[in-house]
């Protein structure tokens, strides 16, 4: 079963590493990685998929809370979060296709962000869920590339998971 | 945050305003000295010469040269398992670092403080494959507790002050500190003491009452409770608050590998030690059990057996300091994240409330333990081929010493007769590479211990194999003063596999036999091995000369020795759980298993 766990870190060389190591080396697979800047400066924010069972969980977030660099470890539940996966995508077009191509991308509220006369790419965003269809509604006119980052989420409400860590 | 302690600083912070500027080596032999460090182990190389420039002219810290970083870090260890300082060693970058790989492995498996500090290439080589350079700070992430790269003298005090408060509270385990050639000669302010900000770090200390409550009640209410005792009550210093304990509850202790020494053999509750090896009395306690109470343990394979098959009537109390290893293999009842040390008092005194309103009776279970103990006492039989007996060689080392000598060993069927046939009494007296099994560990780790505990006798208690590994550090011995007493347990072969192979592998000794023993070649010549490294040698190969060897040992004190013991390569380590299968099929010796009582 997939979980989406949230890690507030050091922002220190090597955090990735020891992170990724420890993954890797405890036999857990990563499904989706995001890395990236917190509101706190010298933070990062690390937001894994991880595909384990409940018991392995625990212990891989028990393994991670020993790194010295992690600060903070939560796992988000998906109905109190908010998912979103980002993907450009360069689907071929020709005179044909491209007036379709168009309208499945203001169906999905996508957008066009390069034209060429045989190509376009498109940006989206959005759950894991809507990404896909929109893949699977691209797919027939050849998709050429797909750029995807790792999932992102946030908890829903004002509550936030780095409040706590300077205060104790 | 508030900052967070140091735990030793010895001298006072400069009282000038001005900070005064040293240069990055400087400032390691300052901090170090701050530290209170008054040995290090290391061998130096092309990028920490700086630092051994200075350390050099340091008056406070003896610095002991090894023959191989390896040594350096063995003995580390066994500096720092004796309970006193933190051990700290030091190489070059390259293969002097990676030299130090094993004994970092070692000491992250055991929970053994260590401070590894390591050259490393100019900061504007980095990457760039340069002469000697190995990324150590990731070859070394699994296995320390943390590693810190050092590019700027400034952070020197700090990151060593991070990295002694990281390896030494909490769970203790090693941590390395990779400092950049260009860090050691450039020069920056010397801040003391340093402010250590480490917001990801805060080891759990005191446990919560009432898990504490909750184990005190089991405890008084179990008909069969066993106390399992582990390494971490060691590392707690909390051998007087377990004696307490134990007595208290009047419950069986057992004692594992890394535990021995820990609660007194000669106490009536010891039962030995659990586990692959163990005595039948602590293997079957654990077995059948109604309440396994574990204090600083892990539960790992060699004490479990199959883990699904383990104690399988027990109720678990788990108290770790490591959250982690709480749940890892086995889940607990109750689950206790804290210091042995505290937790142990504080369930003491919990288990002396819940007592008087339960009055709990375990006359029957100790009925059932004592006649365990009767029927399958440790013991040996004696070699029908002439040679001597290990086990006895052994026993005789432990008794002609007693209990306040410091006994290292070996990993091999040598490591287990040594943890079965020496009577221990005191906790540090008994080290060995536990976890991870680091053939090599005793003459290094001896030296080590000898050097934080010079008034002690302390034992190196090794096998011909390990010994081939790691000897050299004999002449680290002989030169600087540190008169170990090595016994080699002879046997000419690489004992506990070639056990493996007689009973697993139908007898088929593939690539065991070392040629160094009886009816051998004799290569090496031990004898003139140790001569040629200056020390004591003596060859043992009658009974009537055992005892004579070892007394001539204990007396000399001018210079290592080092006793070859010719023993019997067909001896092998009873009683014995084969791997894989459940505790409940330990054999006392070969096709003999004690009867379990089913419930």
């Amino acid at each position: 079963m997939s979980h989406v766990l949230s890690l507030l870190v050091e922002d220190r060389p090597g955090l990735l590493t020891r992170v990724a190591g420890l993954f890797a080396r405890r036999g857990f697979n990563i499904e989706s990685l995001a890395v990236g800047r917190s509101e706190i400066e010298g933070l990062s924010r690390i937001t894994v998929v991880v595909d384990v069972e409940e018991l392995p969980l625990e212990q891989v977030t028990k393994q991670l809370n020993k790194l010295v660099n992690v600060i903070k470890i939560v796992e988000l539940d998906s109905a109190q979060a908010v998912t979103r996966e980002h993907m450009l995508i360069k689907v071929r077009v020709d005179n044909t296709t491209r007036s379709q191509v168009l309208e499945a991308v203001t169906l999905f509220r996508a957008q066009i962000v390069d034209v060429a006369t045989d190509a376009l790419v498109i940006e989206a965003t959005g759950n894991t869920g809507k990404i896909q269809a929109l893949l699977r509604i691209l797919e027939p006119y050849g998709i050429k590339e797909i750029a995807q980052s790792g999932l992102l989420a946030i908890g829903r409400g004002s509550k936030s998971i780095t409040e706590r860590v300077y205060k104790n | 945050m508030p900052t967070e302690s140091i735990p030793v600083p010895t001298a006072k912070a400069r009282a000038s305003k001005e900070p005064e500027m040293l240069t990055g080596s400087g400032a390691i032999l300052r901090t170090l000295e701050h530290l209170g460090i008054k040995d290090v182990f290391g061998l130096p190389g092309g990028a920490i010469i700086p630092f051994y420039d200075e350390l050099m002219a340091s008056t406070t810290i003896r610095h002991i040269l090894v023959r191989h970083e390896q040594g350096a870090g063995h003995a580390a260890e066994g500096y720092s398992a004796t309970g006193g300082q933190v051990g700290v060693c030091i190489a070059t970058s390259g293969p002097g670092a990676t030299n130090l790989v094993t004994a970092i492995a070692d000491a992250y498996m055991d929970s053994v403080p260590l401070l590894a500090i390591t050259g490393q290439v100019f900061s504007t080589l980095m990457g760039t494959d340069a002469f000697q350079e190995v990324d150590i700070v990731g070859i070394t992430m699994p296995i320390t507790k943390h590693s810190f790269l050092v590019t700027d003298p400034a952070d020197v005090p700090a990151t060593l002050a991070a990295a002694y408060q990281i390896a030494t509270t909490g769970r203790p385990g090693p941590v390395l500190v990779d400092i950049t050639k260009d860090a050691q000669q450039k020069s920056a302010p010397y801040i003391w003491p340093a402010k250590v900000d480490l917001p990801g770090y805060r080891p759990v200390v005191k446990a919560h009452g009432k898990q504490i409550l909750a184990a005190a009640e089991l405890l008084a209410t179990a008909e069969r409770p066993v106390l399992y005792v582990g390494g971490g009550v060691n590392r707690a210093h909390a051998s007087a608050e377990l004696l307490e304990l134990a007595n208290a509850t009047g419950a069986p202790v057992v004692t594992t590998l890394m535990a021995r020494g820990v609660f007194p053999d000669s106490h009536h509750q010891n039962l030995g030690m659990p586990g692959m090896h163990g005595t039948v009395p602590a293997v079957l306690a654990l077995q059948e059990a109604d309440l396994i109470v574990s204090l600083g343990a892990r539960f790992d394979d060699r004490v479990t057996g199959k883990p699904s098959e383990f104690a399988p009537l027990a109720k678990i109390v788990h108290v770790d300091i490591d959250p982690a290893e709480i749940g890892k293999i086995r889940m607990p009842d109750v689950p206790i994240v804290g210091d042995a040390k505290d937790v142990i008092v504080d369930l003491t005194s919990a288990y002396a409330d819940a007592k008087k309103e339960h009055a709990p009776d375990i006359a029957a279970w100790w009925e059932r333990l004592e006649s365990l103990r009767e029927q399958y006492p440790l013991g040996y039989t004696m070699p029908d081929d002439g040679l001597l007996s290990p086990q006895q060689v052994i026993q005789r080392i432990g008794e002609l010493t007693g209990p306040e000598g410091i006994y290292a060993a070996g990993v091999g069927q040598h490591q287990m007769w040594a943890a079965q046939f020496i009577k221990y009494e005191r906790p540090n007296s008994w080290l060995n590479s536990g976890g991870a099994g680091t053939m090599g560990y005793a003459v290094p780790a001896a030296m080590g211990a000898k050097v934080a505990e010079p008034d002690r006798v302390v034992w190196a208690i090794d096998g011909d194999g390990c010994f081939q590994m790691t000897n050299q550090e004999l002449a680290t011995c002989t030169i600087n003063n540190i008169p170990i007493k090595v016994a080699i347990i002879n046997n000419s072969s690489l004992g506990m596999v070639r056990q493996w192979q007689t009973l697993f592998y139908e007898g088929r000794h593939s690539f065991t036999d070392l040629n160094t023993g009886h009816d051998t070649v004799m290569i090496p010549d031990f004898v003139k091995l140790a001569d040629a490294y200056g020390c004591l040698a003596i060859r043992v190969t009658k009974q009537d000369e055992v005892d004579a060897a070892i007394k001539l040992a204990l007396e000399t004190n001018d210079r290592p020795v080092v006793i070859d013991f010719i023993v019997s390569r067909d001896a092998m380590v009873w009683p014995m759980v084969p791997q894989g299968v459940g505790n409940s099929q330990v054999q006392y010796a070969k096709d003999h298993a004690p009867e379990w009582e089913e419930e």
